[in-house]
Protein backbone atom coordinates (compact mmCIF):
# COMPACT_ATOMS: atom_id res chain seq x y z
CA UNK A 1 0.00 0.00 0.00
CA UNK A 2 1.64 3.21 -1.00
CA UNK A 3 -1.01 6.12 0.77
CA UNK A 4 -3.83 7.77 0.00
CA UNK A 5 -4.48 9.14 -3.28
CA UNK A 6 -6.47 11.91 -3.94
CA UNK A 7 -8.16 12.57 -7.16
CA UNK A 8 -8.97 16.49 -7.98
CA UNK A 9 -11.63 17.75 -10.34
CA UNK A 10 -11.24 20.94 -12.31
CA UNK A 11 -14.35 23.11 -12.95
CA UNK A 12 -14.44 26.16 -15.61
CA UNK A 13 -10.12 26.11 -15.11
CA UNK A 14 -9.94 25.73 -11.84
CA UNK A 15 -9.73 22.75 -9.50
CA UNK A 16 -13.44 22.68 -8.04
CA UNK A 17 -13.95 23.65 -4.59
CA UNK A 18 -15.26 19.95 -3.11
CA UNK A 19 -11.97 18.86 -4.28
CA UNK A 20 -10.46 20.46 -1.37
CA UNK A 21 -12.80 19.03 0.94
CA UNK A 22 -12.05 15.41 -0.89
CA UNK A 23 -8.40 16.40 0.12
CA UNK A 24 -9.16 17.19 3.90
CA UNK A 25 -10.99 13.74 3.98
CA UNK A 26 -8.03 12.31 2.20
CA UNK A 27 -5.83 14.14 4.96
CA UNK A 28 -8.32 12.55 7.76
CA UNK A 29 -7.87 9.54 6.34
CA UNK A 30 -3.84 9.56 6.38
CA UNK A 31 -3.78 10.60 9.83
CA UNK A 32 -5.82 7.64 10.90
CA UNK A 33 -4.06 5.12 8.33
CA UNK A 34 -0.60 6.56 8.81
CA UNK A 35 -0.25 6.78 5.12
CA UNK A 36 1.00 9.90 3.06
CA UNK A 37 -1.39 11.59 1.09
CA UNK A 38 -0.79 12.67 -2.36
CA UNK A 39 -3.01 14.13 -5.19
CA UNK A 40 -3.88 13.46 -8.20
CA UNK A 41 -4.95 15.76 -11.15
CA UNK A 42 -6.43 14.47 -14.51
CA UNK A 43 -6.25 16.10 -18.20
CA UNK A 44 -5.00 16.81 -21.63
CA UNK A 45 -2.85 19.98 -19.78
CA UNK A 46 -3.10 20.03 -15.54
CA UNK A 47 0.23 22.61 -15.27
CA UNK A 48 -2.14 25.53 -14.43
CA UNK A 49 -4.09 23.33 -11.95
CA UNK A 50 -1.06 21.78 -10.31
CA UNK A 51 0.10 25.50 -9.50
CA UNK A 52 -2.41 25.84 -7.20
CA UNK A 53 -1.44 22.62 -4.78
CA UNK A 54 1.43 24.67 -3.26
CA UNK A 55 -1.06 27.13 -1.28
CA UNK A 56 -2.70 23.61 -0.34
CA UNK A 57 -0.03 22.12 1.31
CA UNK A 58 -0.03 19.33 -0.74
CA UNK A 59 3.15 17.73 -0.85
CA UNK A 60 3.25 15.11 -3.63
CA UNK A 61 1.16 14.87 -6.77
CA UNK A 62 0.76 13.23 -9.99
CA UNK A 63 -0.57 15.10 -13.17
CA UNK A 64 -2.52 11.94 -15.36
CA UNK A 65 -2.08 14.09 -18.79
CA UNK A 66 -3.01 12.70 -21.98
CA UNK A 67 -4.44 14.51 -25.40
CA UNK A 68 -7.61 12.53 -25.25
CA UNK A 69 -8.02 13.83 -21.92
CA UNK A 70 -8.84 17.27 -23.20
CA UNK A 71 -12.71 16.12 -22.76
CA UNK A 72 -14.39 14.25 -19.99
CA UNK A 73 -15.23 11.02 -21.11
CA UNK A 74 -16.02 7.92 -18.23
CA UNK A 75 -13.77 5.80 -20.71
CA UNK A 76 -10.66 8.12 -20.66
CA UNK A 77 -11.04 9.07 -17.23
CA UNK A 78 -11.60 5.34 -15.67
CA UNK A 79 -8.73 4.03 -18.22
CA UNK A 80 -5.91 6.39 -17.89
CA UNK A 81 -6.71 6.35 -13.69
CA UNK A 82 -6.44 2.52 -13.76
CA UNK A 83 -3.19 2.65 -15.71
CA UNK A 84 -1.71 5.06 -12.79
CA UNK A 85 -3.46 3.24 -9.87
CA UNK A 86 -1.96 0.20 -10.81
CA UNK A 87 1.47 1.71 -10.80
CA UNK A 88 0.74 3.03 -7.44
CA UNK A 89 -0.91 0.71 -5.70
CA UNK A 90 -2.83 2.84 -3.35
CA UNK A 91 -4.90 2.03 -0.45
CA UNK A 92 -7.04 4.39 -0.78
CA UNK A 93 -8.22 6.54 -3.54
CA UNK A 94 -10.64 9.96 -2.57
CA UNK A 95 -12.89 11.50 -4.71
CA UNK A 96 -15.13 14.61 -4.15
CA UNK A 97 -19.07 12.95 -4.68
CA UNK A 98 -19.72 15.03 -8.06
CA UNK A 99 -21.60 13.81 -11.04
CA UNK A 100 -18.87 13.39 -12.68
CA UNK A 101 -17.51 11.20 -10.42
CA UNK A 102 -20.41 9.13 -10.31
CA UNK A 103 -20.18 8.85 -13.91
CA UNK A 104 -16.50 7.05 -13.70
CA UNK A 105 -15.67 5.98 -10.79
CA UNK A 106 -17.97 3.01 -10.48
CA UNK A 107 -16.54 1.75 -13.17
CA UNK A 108 -13.13 2.52 -12.49
CA UNK A 109 -13.46 0.35 -8.88
CA UNK A 110 -14.87 -2.58 -11.03
CA UNK A 111 -11.71 -2.90 -13.07
CA UNK A 112 -9.97 -3.16 -10.46
CA UNK A 113 -12.35 -6.11 -8.40
CA UNK A 114 -13.41 -2.81 -6.29
CA UNK A 115 -16.75 -0.65 -5.85
CA UNK A 116 -17.42 3.05 -4.75
CA UNK A 117 -18.28 4.16 -1.03
CA UNK A 118 -20.39 7.04 -2.34
CA UNK A 119 -21.43 10.02 -0.51
CA UNK A 120 -19.04 9.51 2.60
CA UNK A 121 -20.08 11.80 5.47
CA UNK A 122 -17.61 10.79 8.22
CA UNK A 123 -14.32 8.56 8.51
CA UNK A 124 -13.89 7.16 12.30
CA UNK A 125 -11.10 5.47 13.91
CA UNK A 126 -11.34 2.03 14.94
CA UNK A 127 -10.04 0.04 17.71
CA UNK A 128 -6.68 -0.84 18.15
CA UNK A 129 -7.15 -4.65 17.13
CA UNK A 130 -9.25 -3.72 14.21
CA UNK A 131 -7.71 -2.89 10.64
CA UNK A 132 -8.72 0.19 8.46
CA UNK A 133 -11.46 3.01 9.83
CA UNK A 134 -14.90 3.06 9.31
CA UNK A 135 -16.91 5.04 6.81
CA UNK A 136 -20.12 6.87 7.35
CA UNK A 137 -22.62 6.85 4.57
CA UNK A 138 -26.64 8.16 4.82
CA UNK A 139 -28.94 5.39 4.00
CA UNK A 140 -32.63 5.79 3.68
CA UNK A 141 -32.42 8.68 1.74
CA UNK A 142 -31.07 10.49 5.23
CA UNK A 143 -33.12 8.49 7.57
CA UNK A 144 -30.17 6.27 9.09
CA UNK A 145 -26.14 6.29 8.95
CA UNK A 146 -24.76 3.17 7.67
CA UNK A 147 -21.04 2.50 8.74
CA UNK A 148 -19.19 0.67 6.58
CA UNK A 149 -15.96 -1.32 6.32
CA UNK A 150 -14.09 -2.23 3.38
CA UNK A 151 -12.58 -5.87 2.70
CA UNK A 152 -10.29 -7.69 1.14
CA UNK A 153 -7.41 -6.71 -0.55
CA UNK A 154 -7.28 -3.73 -3.42
CA UNK A 155 -7.64 -0.20 -3.11
CA UNK A 156 -10.40 1.27 -1.19
CA UNK A 157 -12.55 3.77 -3.60
CA UNK A 158 -14.58 6.42 -1.60
CA UNK A 159 -15.94 9.91 -2.34
CA UNK A 160 -17.08 12.28 0.09
CA UNK A 161 -20.34 14.50 0.07
CA UNK A 162 -20.21 18.06 -0.38
CA UNK A 163 -19.57 20.42 3.24
CA UNK A 164 -18.94 16.86 5.47
CA UNK A 165 -15.23 17.86 5.41
CA UNK A 166 -13.90 21.38 5.50
CA UNK A 167 -11.17 22.73 3.21
CA UNK A 168 -8.03 23.84 4.31
CA UNK A 169 -5.61 26.30 3.32
CA UNK A 170 -1.90 25.94 4.54
CA UNK A 171 -0.28 27.93 6.76
CA UNK A 172 2.84 28.13 4.46
CA UNK A 173 3.53 27.27 0.85
CA UNK A 174 4.10 23.84 0.05
CA UNK A 175 7.08 22.81 -1.92
CA UNK A 176 5.00 20.23 -3.90
CA UNK A 177 6.95 17.22 -6.23
CA UNK A 178 5.06 16.90 -9.29
CA UNK A 179 5.44 14.05 -11.62
CA UNK A 180 3.57 13.40 -14.75
CA UNK A 181 1.94 9.67 -16.24
CA UNK A 182 0.92 9.46 -19.51
CA UNK A 183 -1.18 6.83 -19.75
CA UNK A 184 -1.37 4.73 -23.31
CA UNK A 185 -5.02 5.18 -24.85
CA UNK A 186 -5.97 5.26 -28.16
CA UNK A 187 -9.43 6.87 -29.27
CA UNK A 188 -10.91 3.85 -30.83
CA UNK A 189 -11.29 2.82 -26.80
CA UNK A 190 -13.03 6.05 -25.74
CA UNK A 191 -16.71 5.14 -27.22
CA UNK A 192 -18.94 7.86 -25.99
CA UNK A 193 -18.55 11.35 -27.68
CA UNK A 194 -19.83 14.44 -25.27
CA UNK A 195 -21.61 17.28 -26.41
CA UNK A 196 -21.04 20.93 -25.59
CA UNK A 197 -22.67 21.29 -21.79
CA UNK A 198 -25.92 23.93 -22.16
CA UNK A 199 -28.28 25.33 -20.41
CA UNK A 200 -32.20 24.01 -21.13
CA UNK A 201 -33.78 27.38 -20.88
CA UNK A 202 -32.77 31.13 -19.46
CA UNK A 203 -32.16 30.97 -15.74
CA UNK A 204 -35.14 33.60 -15.11
CA UNK A 205 -34.71 33.26 -11.17
CA UNK A 206 -31.54 33.41 -9.34
CA UNK A 207 -32.73 32.26 -6.09
CA UNK A 208 -28.99 32.93 -4.80
CA UNK A 209 -29.63 36.60 -4.30
CA UNK A 210 -33.08 35.73 -2.71
CA UNK A 211 -32.68 36.70 1.05
CA UNK A 212 -35.40 34.22 2.21
CA UNK A 213 -37.13 31.14 0.58
CA UNK A 214 -40.07 29.01 1.12
CA UNK A 215 -39.89 25.81 -0.81
CA UNK A 216 -41.76 23.03 -1.21
CA UNK A 217 -41.24 19.24 -1.42
CA UNK A 218 -43.82 16.21 -2.23
CA UNK A 219 -45.75 16.68 0.74
CA UNK A 220 -47.74 19.47 -1.22
CA UNK A 221 -49.30 16.38 -2.97
CA UNK A 222 -50.81 18.92 -5.86
CA UNK A 223 -50.22 21.39 -8.07
CA UNK A 224 -53.04 23.11 -6.70
CA UNK A 225 -51.83 24.05 -3.17
CA UNK A 226 -49.06 26.17 -4.77
CA UNK A 227 -50.77 28.90 -4.07
CA UNK A 228 -51.34 28.07 -0.11
CA UNK A 229 -47.33 27.96 -0.36
CA UNK A 230 -47.29 31.02 -2.20
CA UNK A 231 -48.78 33.08 0.25
CA UNK A 232 -46.35 32.42 3.17
CA UNK A 233 -43.84 33.36 0.27
CA UNK A 234 -45.38 37.11 -0.44
CA UNK A 235 -46.11 37.27 3.51
CA UNK A 236 -42.87 36.82 3.84
CA UNK A 237 -41.34 38.46 0.60
CA UNK A 238 -39.60 35.25 0.11
CA UNK A 239 -39.08 33.49 -3.53
CA UNK A 240 -40.82 30.44 -3.99
CA UNK A 241 -38.77 27.06 -4.33
CA UNK A 242 -39.21 23.34 -4.69
CA UNK A 243 -37.29 20.18 -4.37
CA UNK A 244 -36.92 17.82 -7.25
CA UNK A 245 -40.11 15.90 -7.26
CA UNK A 246 -42.08 19.33 -7.47
CA UNK A 247 -40.78 20.17 -10.42
CA UNK A 248 -40.44 16.78 -11.95
CA UNK A 249 -44.38 16.46 -11.47
CA UNK A 250 -44.24 19.76 -13.16
CA UNK A 251 -46.11 21.87 -10.57
CA UNK A 252 -42.94 24.78 -10.77
CA UNK A 253 -40.40 25.07 -13.83
CA UNK A 254 -37.17 23.43 -13.14
CA UNK A 255 -35.40 26.45 -12.60
CA UNK A 256 -36.61 27.20 -8.93
CA UNK A 257 -35.63 23.63 -8.20
CA UNK A 258 -32.90 23.43 -4.71
CA UNK A 259 -30.66 20.71 -4.70
CA UNK A 260 -27.83 18.94 -6.39
CA UNK A 261 -29.36 18.81 -9.54
CA UNK A 262 -31.03 23.10 -9.13
CA UNK A 263 -28.81 25.59 -7.37
CA UNK A 264 -27.90 25.97 -4.26
CA UNK A 265 -28.54 28.87 -1.96
CA UNK A 266 -27.87 30.37 1.37
CA UNK A 267 -30.71 33.32 2.32
CA UNK A 268 -31.06 34.42 5.59
CA UNK A 269 -34.54 31.95 6.25
CA UNK A 270 -34.95 28.98 4.18
CA UNK A 271 -38.70 27.47 4.68
CA UNK A 272 -39.06 24.09 3.94
CA UNK A 273 -42.61 23.17 3.81
CA UNK A 274 -43.56 19.07 3.46
CA UNK A 275 -39.71 18.45 2.52
CA UNK A 276 -38.17 15.53 3.88
CA UNK A 277 -34.62 16.29 3.38
CA UNK A 278 -32.42 14.10 1.21
CA UNK A 279 -29.27 14.77 0.92
CA UNK A 280 -29.86 15.87 -2.43
CA UNK A 281 -31.83 18.74 -1.39
CA UNK A 282 -29.39 19.55 1.59
CA UNK A 283 -26.08 20.09 0.03
CA UNK A 284 -28.44 22.79 -1.88
CA UNK A 285 -29.84 24.79 1.38
CA UNK A 286 -27.87 23.33 4.11
CA UNK A 287 -25.98 26.53 4.51
CA UNK A 288 -28.89 29.02 4.76
CA UNK A 289 -28.75 31.23 8.30
CA UNK A 290 -32.04 29.81 10.00
CA UNK A 291 -34.09 27.09 8.96
CA UNK A 292 -37.67 26.17 9.50
CA UNK A 293 -39.08 22.68 8.71
CA UNK A 294 -42.73 22.23 8.62
CA UNK A 295 -43.71 18.20 8.40
CA UNK A 296 -46.29 15.40 9.28
CA UNK A 297 -43.36 13.17 9.95
CA UNK A 298 -41.25 14.09 12.98
CA UNK A 299 -38.62 11.66 11.47
CA UNK A 300 -37.93 13.26 8.45
CA UNK A 301 -34.08 13.88 8.03
CA UNK A 302 -34.99 17.96 7.71
CA UNK A 303 -35.59 18.68 11.49
CA UNK A 304 -32.07 17.00 11.95
CA UNK A 305 -30.67 20.39 10.11
CA UNK A 306 -33.48 22.28 11.11
CA UNK A 307 -33.06 25.51 13.64
CA UNK A 308 -37.13 25.28 14.32
CA UNK A 309 -39.59 22.65 13.20
CA UNK A 310 -43.54 22.22 13.08
CA UNK A 311 -44.09 18.79 13.28
CA UNK A 312 -47.96 18.70 11.72
CA UNK A 313 -50.16 19.09 8.69
CA UNK A 314 -48.63 21.69 6.25
CA UNK A 315 -52.49 22.26 5.01
CA UNK A 316 -53.00 23.48 8.52
CA UNK A 317 -50.03 25.20 9.60
CA UNK A 318 -48.97 26.91 6.46
CA UNK A 319 -52.54 29.16 6.45
CA UNK A 320 -51.68 29.24 10.22
CA UNK A 321 -48.13 30.99 9.14
CA UNK A 322 -49.37 32.87 6.80
CA UNK A 323 -51.60 34.63 9.17
CA UNK A 324 -49.27 34.69 11.85
CA UNK A 325 -46.66 36.34 9.60
CA UNK A 326 -49.40 39.18 8.07
CA UNK A 327 -50.28 39.82 11.81
CA UNK A 328 -46.98 40.76 12.82
CA UNK A 329 -46.85 43.24 10.02
CA UNK A 330 -50.15 45.41 11.10
CA UNK B 1 -34.57 -1.82 -36.15
CA UNK B 2 -36.16 -2.97 -33.38
CA UNK B 3 -34.32 -2.97 -30.09
CA UNK B 4 -34.03 -5.27 -27.34
CA UNK B 5 -33.90 -4.04 -24.07
CA UNK B 6 -33.46 -5.21 -20.77
CA UNK B 7 -34.13 -2.89 -17.70
CA UNK B 8 -33.08 -3.57 -14.17
CA UNK B 9 -35.74 -2.33 -11.38
CA UNK B 10 -35.12 -2.21 -7.64
CA UNK B 11 -38.03 -2.78 -4.59
CA UNK B 12 -37.25 -0.67 -1.76
CA UNK B 13 -39.46 0.41 1.46
CA UNK B 14 -41.96 3.05 0.58
CA UNK B 15 -40.19 6.64 2.22
CA UNK B 16 -43.16 7.17 4.08
CA UNK B 17 -41.94 3.78 6.07
CA UNK B 18 -41.07 3.67 9.86
CA UNK B 19 -37.93 2.78 9.74
CA UNK B 20 -36.68 0.99 12.99
CA UNK B 21 -33.37 -1.11 13.27
CA UNK B 22 -33.66 -4.31 13.84
CA UNK B 23 -32.09 -7.27 16.43
CA UNK B 24 -28.92 -7.26 14.46
CA UNK B 25 -28.12 -3.92 14.02
CA UNK B 26 -27.43 -4.10 10.43
CA UNK B 27 -30.50 -3.70 8.99
CA UNK B 28 -34.14 -2.27 9.36
CA UNK B 29 -37.22 -4.02 10.76
CA UNK B 30 -38.74 -5.73 7.34
CA UNK B 31 -41.66 -6.08 8.90
CA UNK B 32 -42.96 -2.61 9.44
CA UNK B 33 -42.00 -1.86 5.75
CA UNK B 34 -44.44 -1.02 2.74
CA UNK B 35 -42.73 -1.51 -0.78
CA UNK B 36 -42.74 0.17 -3.75
CA UNK B 37 -40.44 0.43 -7.19
CA UNK B 38 -37.54 2.88 -7.02
CA UNK B 39 -38.17 6.06 -8.10
CA UNK B 40 -35.56 6.85 -10.72
CA UNK B 41 -36.61 3.01 -11.75
CA UNK B 42 -40.07 3.84 -13.00
CA UNK B 43 -38.37 6.32 -15.20
CA UNK B 44 -36.26 3.63 -16.68
CA UNK B 45 -38.90 1.49 -17.34
CA UNK B 46 -41.11 3.98 -18.78
CA UNK B 47 -37.56 5.20 -21.22
CA UNK B 48 -37.97 1.20 -22.04
CA UNK B 49 -41.31 1.11 -23.16
CA UNK B 50 -41.47 4.63 -24.95
CA UNK B 51 -38.49 2.97 -27.00
CA UNK B 52 -40.53 0.17 -27.97
CA UNK B 53 -43.20 1.65 -28.49
CA UNK B 54 -40.97 3.84 -31.36
CA UNK B 55 -39.16 0.82 -33.07
CA UNK B 56 -40.72 -1.86 -31.87
CA UNK B 57 -38.54 -4.93 -29.96
CA UNK B 58 -39.08 -6.49 -26.50
CA UNK B 59 -38.79 -5.03 -22.75
CA UNK B 60 -37.58 -7.54 -20.30
CA UNK B 61 -37.91 -6.56 -16.49
CA UNK B 62 -35.23 -7.67 -14.59
CA UNK B 63 -35.11 -7.76 -10.39
CA UNK B 64 -32.99 -9.06 -7.83
CA UNK B 65 -34.33 -10.04 -4.32
CA UNK B 66 -37.23 -11.98 -2.58
CA UNK B 67 -40.41 -13.14 -3.82
CA UNK B 68 -41.73 -10.21 -2.90
CA UNK B 69 -40.00 -8.40 -5.58
CA UNK B 70 -42.02 -10.18 -8.11
CA UNK B 71 -44.94 -7.62 -6.99
CA UNK B 72 -42.58 -4.88 -8.98
CA UNK B 73 -42.09 -6.89 -12.16
CA UNK B 74 -45.74 -7.88 -12.25
CA UNK B 75 -45.96 -4.11 -12.32
CA UNK B 76 -43.80 -3.66 -15.10
CA UNK B 77 -45.68 -6.57 -17.11
CA UNK B 78 -49.12 -4.95 -16.65
CA UNK B 79 -47.06 -1.77 -17.63
CA UNK B 80 -45.90 -3.31 -20.85
CA UNK B 81 -43.18 -5.08 -20.23
CA UNK B 82 -43.07 -8.46 -22.40
CA UNK B 83 -41.25 -10.95 -20.03
CA UNK B 84 -39.90 -10.37 -16.41
CA UNK B 85 -36.73 -12.11 -14.90
CA UNK B 86 -36.74 -12.76 -10.63
CA UNK B 87 -33.38 -13.17 -9.42
CA UNK B 88 -34.30 -14.81 -6.25
CA UNK B 89 -31.99 -13.86 -3.13
CA UNK B 90 -31.65 -12.03 0.21
CA UNK B 91 -32.30 -8.49 0.04
CA UNK B 92 -30.09 -7.54 3.31
CA UNK B 93 -26.85 -6.05 3.94
CA UNK B 94 -24.72 -9.17 3.26
CA UNK B 95 -24.44 -8.26 -0.66
CA UNK B 96 -22.78 -4.74 -1.92
CA UNK B 97 -23.66 -2.95 -4.95
CA UNK B 98 -20.80 -5.12 -6.66
CA UNK B 99 -22.55 -7.99 -5.74
CA UNK B 100 -25.85 -6.88 -7.00
CA UNK B 101 -24.75 -6.04 -10.36
CA UNK B 102 -22.47 -9.00 -10.70
CA UNK B 103 -25.62 -10.83 -10.38
CA UNK B 104 -27.87 -8.95 -12.99
CA UNK B 105 -24.66 -8.90 -15.17
CA UNK B 106 -24.83 -12.99 -15.31
CA UNK B 107 -28.60 -12.82 -15.85
CA UNK B 108 -28.09 -9.78 -18.52
CA UNK B 109 -25.43 -11.38 -20.76
CA UNK B 110 -27.27 -14.67 -22.03
CA UNK B 111 -29.72 -11.92 -23.27
CA UNK B 112 -27.84 -10.05 -25.27
CA UNK B 113 -29.86 -6.72 -25.15
CA UNK B 114 -29.10 -4.25 -27.31
CA UNK B 115 -29.58 -1.40 -24.72
CA UNK B 116 -29.89 -2.05 -20.62
CA UNK B 117 -31.28 0.51 -18.69
CA UNK B 118 -31.93 0.82 -14.92
CA UNK B 119 -32.64 4.07 -12.44
CA UNK B 120 -29.56 6.01 -11.12
CA UNK B 121 -29.74 5.50 -7.54
CA UNK B 122 -31.58 3.34 -5.08
CA UNK B 123 -33.98 5.18 -2.64
CA UNK B 124 -32.65 2.86 0.33
CA UNK B 125 -29.17 1.83 -0.07
CA UNK B 126 -28.37 4.52 -2.53
CA UNK B 127 -24.64 3.45 -3.55
CA UNK B 128 -25.76 4.98 -6.84
CA UNK B 129 -23.72 2.98 -9.07
CA UNK B 130 -25.33 -0.36 -10.44
CA UNK B 131 -25.35 0.82 -13.49
CA UNK B 132 -21.99 2.04 -14.54
CA UNK B 133 -20.72 -1.45 -12.87
CA UNK B 134 -22.74 -3.15 -15.17
CA UNK B 135 -21.59 -1.52 -17.97
CA UNK B 136 -17.99 -1.74 -16.96
CA UNK B 137 -18.89 -5.94 -15.67
CA UNK B 138 -20.88 -6.35 -19.42
CA UNK B 139 -18.16 -4.18 -21.49
CA UNK B 140 -20.64 -2.07 -22.37
CA UNK B 141 -19.82 1.58 -23.09
CA UNK B 142 -22.28 3.84 -20.59
CA UNK B 143 -23.91 7.18 -19.61
CA UNK B 144 -25.20 8.10 -16.43
CA UNK B 145 -27.93 10.87 -15.30
CA UNK B 146 -29.93 10.15 -18.80
CA UNK B 147 -33.13 12.38 -19.17
CA UNK B 148 -34.01 11.94 -22.70
CA UNK B 149 -32.79 8.95 -25.23
CA UNK B 150 -33.06 9.00 -28.76
CA UNK B 151 -32.26 6.48 -31.33
CA UNK B 152 -29.31 7.42 -34.05
CA UNK B 153 -27.82 5.84 -37.32
CA UNK B 154 -24.96 4.83 -35.74
CA UNK B 155 -26.88 4.15 -32.03
CA UNK B 156 -28.02 6.51 -29.44
CA UNK B 157 -28.52 10.40 -28.77
CA UNK B 158 -28.76 10.93 -24.74
CA UNK B 159 -29.71 13.91 -22.84
CA UNK B 160 -27.18 13.91 -19.58
CA UNK B 161 -27.86 16.05 -16.93
CA UNK B 162 -24.97 17.95 -15.09
CA UNK B 163 -25.16 19.86 -11.93
CA UNK B 164 -26.55 22.89 -11.35
CA UNK B 165 -28.66 22.88 -14.23
CA UNK B 166 -26.61 22.32 -17.23
CA UNK B 167 -27.79 19.62 -19.41
CA UNK B 168 -25.16 18.06 -22.63
CA UNK B 169 -25.80 15.40 -25.48
CA UNK B 170 -23.98 12.38 -25.82
CA UNK B 171 -23.63 10.02 -28.54
CA UNK B 172 -22.32 6.39 -27.71
CA UNK B 173 -22.91 3.09 -29.93
CA UNK B 174 -25.33 0.32 -28.59
CA UNK B 175 -24.98 -2.15 -26.86
CA UNK B 176 -25.16 0.36 -24.15
CA UNK B 177 -26.03 0.74 -20.58
CA UNK B 178 -27.62 3.98 -19.17
CA UNK B 179 -28.72 4.77 -15.73
CA UNK B 180 -32.29 7.35 -16.06
CA UNK B 181 -32.49 9.86 -14.18
CA UNK B 182 -36.33 10.84 -12.98
CA UNK B 183 -38.17 13.66 -14.28
CA UNK B 184 -37.36 13.16 -17.82
CA UNK B 185 -40.62 11.48 -19.20
CA UNK B 186 -44.37 11.39 -17.94
CA UNK B 187 -45.31 7.43 -16.07
CA UNK B 188 -47.66 5.90 -17.39
CA UNK B 189 -50.16 3.87 -15.03
CA UNK B 190 -51.07 0.07 -15.92
CA UNK B 191 -54.59 -0.09 -17.41
CA UNK B 192 -57.23 -2.75 -16.33
CA UNK B 193 -56.62 -4.43 -19.71
CA UNK B 194 -52.60 -4.68 -18.94
CA UNK B 195 -53.09 -6.05 -15.80
CA UNK B 196 -55.07 -8.70 -17.11
CA UNK B 197 -52.72 -9.73 -19.82
CA UNK B 198 -49.90 -9.57 -17.71
CA UNK B 199 -50.88 -12.96 -15.65
CA UNK B 200 -50.34 -14.82 -19.56
CA UNK B 201 -46.60 -12.72 -19.66
CA UNK B 202 -43.64 -15.16 -18.76
CA UNK B 203 -42.11 -14.39 -15.39
CA UNK B 204 -38.99 -16.66 -15.11
CA UNK B 205 -37.17 -17.29 -11.34
CA UNK B 206 -33.39 -17.94 -11.20
CA UNK B 207 -31.85 -18.62 -7.69
CA UNK B 208 -28.78 -16.78 -7.43
CA UNK B 209 -26.55 -19.51 -6.80
CA UNK B 210 -27.33 -20.87 -10.56
CA UNK B 211 -25.62 -17.85 -11.66
CA UNK B 212 -22.53 -18.71 -10.20
CA UNK B 213 -20.85 -15.27 -9.34
CA UNK B 214 -18.89 -14.39 -6.52
CA UNK B 215 -21.27 -11.96 -4.35
CA UNK B 216 -19.06 -11.43 -1.19
CA UNK B 217 -19.43 -7.81 -0.03
CA UNK B 218 -16.54 -5.72 -0.66
CA UNK B 219 -18.16 -2.93 0.63
CA UNK B 220 -19.37 -4.25 4.45
CA UNK B 221 -22.29 -3.02 6.51
CA UNK B 222 -20.74 -2.77 9.52
CA UNK B 223 -23.96 -1.69 11.54
CA UNK B 224 -26.36 1.38 10.96
CA UNK B 225 -27.32 4.15 13.66
CA UNK B 226 -29.74 7.10 13.90
CA UNK B 227 -28.61 10.25 12.24
CA UNK B 228 -27.13 12.27 14.71
CA UNK B 229 -28.46 15.75 14.93
CA UNK B 230 -26.06 18.53 13.64
CA UNK B 231 -28.26 21.20 15.00
CA UNK B 232 -29.86 21.58 18.48
CA UNK B 233 -33.49 22.70 16.54
CA UNK B 234 -36.62 23.77 18.69
CA UNK B 235 -39.72 22.17 17.60
CA UNK B 236 -42.64 24.54 18.30
CA UNK B 237 -45.60 22.55 19.63
CA UNK B 238 -49.28 23.56 20.20
CA UNK B 239 -52.54 23.82 17.82
CA UNK B 240 -51.31 25.22 14.54
CA UNK B 241 -52.02 28.82 15.11
CA UNK B 242 -49.81 28.69 18.59
CA UNK B 243 -47.25 27.02 17.10
CA UNK B 244 -47.31 29.14 13.87
CA UNK B 245 -47.29 32.20 16.41
CA UNK B 246 -44.63 31.10 18.37
CA UNK B 247 -42.34 30.70 15.12
CA UNK B 248 -42.89 34.23 14.00
CA UNK B 249 -42.11 35.39 17.15
CA UNK B 250 -38.49 33.58 17.16
CA UNK B 251 -37.85 34.44 13.79
CA UNK B 252 -38.23 38.07 14.33
CA UNK B 253 -36.41 38.31 17.96
CA UNK B 254 -34.27 34.89 18.13
CA UNK B 255 -33.34 34.65 14.59
CA UNK B 256 -34.04 38.02 13.29
CA UNK B 257 -34.62 36.72 9.85
CA UNK B 258 -37.74 39.11 9.56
Amino acid sequence: MSGVWVVLEERAGRIAPLSWEALAAGRELGAITCLPVHAILIGADTAKLAGELAERGVEQAIRVEHPLLAAYTADGFALALEQFLRTADPGYVVFPHTYQVRDYAPALAAKMGQMLLGDVVEICRRGPDQVGPTFVRQMLQGRLDGHYLHAGGGPCFLSVQAGAFRAQESPAQTDTSVETFTPALEATQIRTRPGQPFRASAQTVDLGSAERIVSVGRGIRDAANIPMAQELASALDAELAASRPVCDSGWLPADRQVGSSGQTVAPKLYVALGISGAIQHQVGMKASRCIVAVNKDPDAPIFEIADYGIVGDLFEVVPALTEAVKARKN
Amino acid sequence: MPMKIVVAIKQVPESGSPFRIDGSGRWIEEIDLNYTLNESDAYALEQALQLKEQHGGEVVALSAGPDRVQSVLRDALAKGADRAMHIRCGDGPDRDALGTARLLAAAIRPESPDLVLTGLQSDDVGHGQTGVLLAELLGMPHASLILQVEKSETGLNVKRELEEGWLQMIELPMPAVLTIQSGGNKLRYATLMGIKRAKTKEMRSIDAPELGVDTAAVAVLDHVSTIRKQKSGQILTGTPAQAAAALVEKLQFEARVL
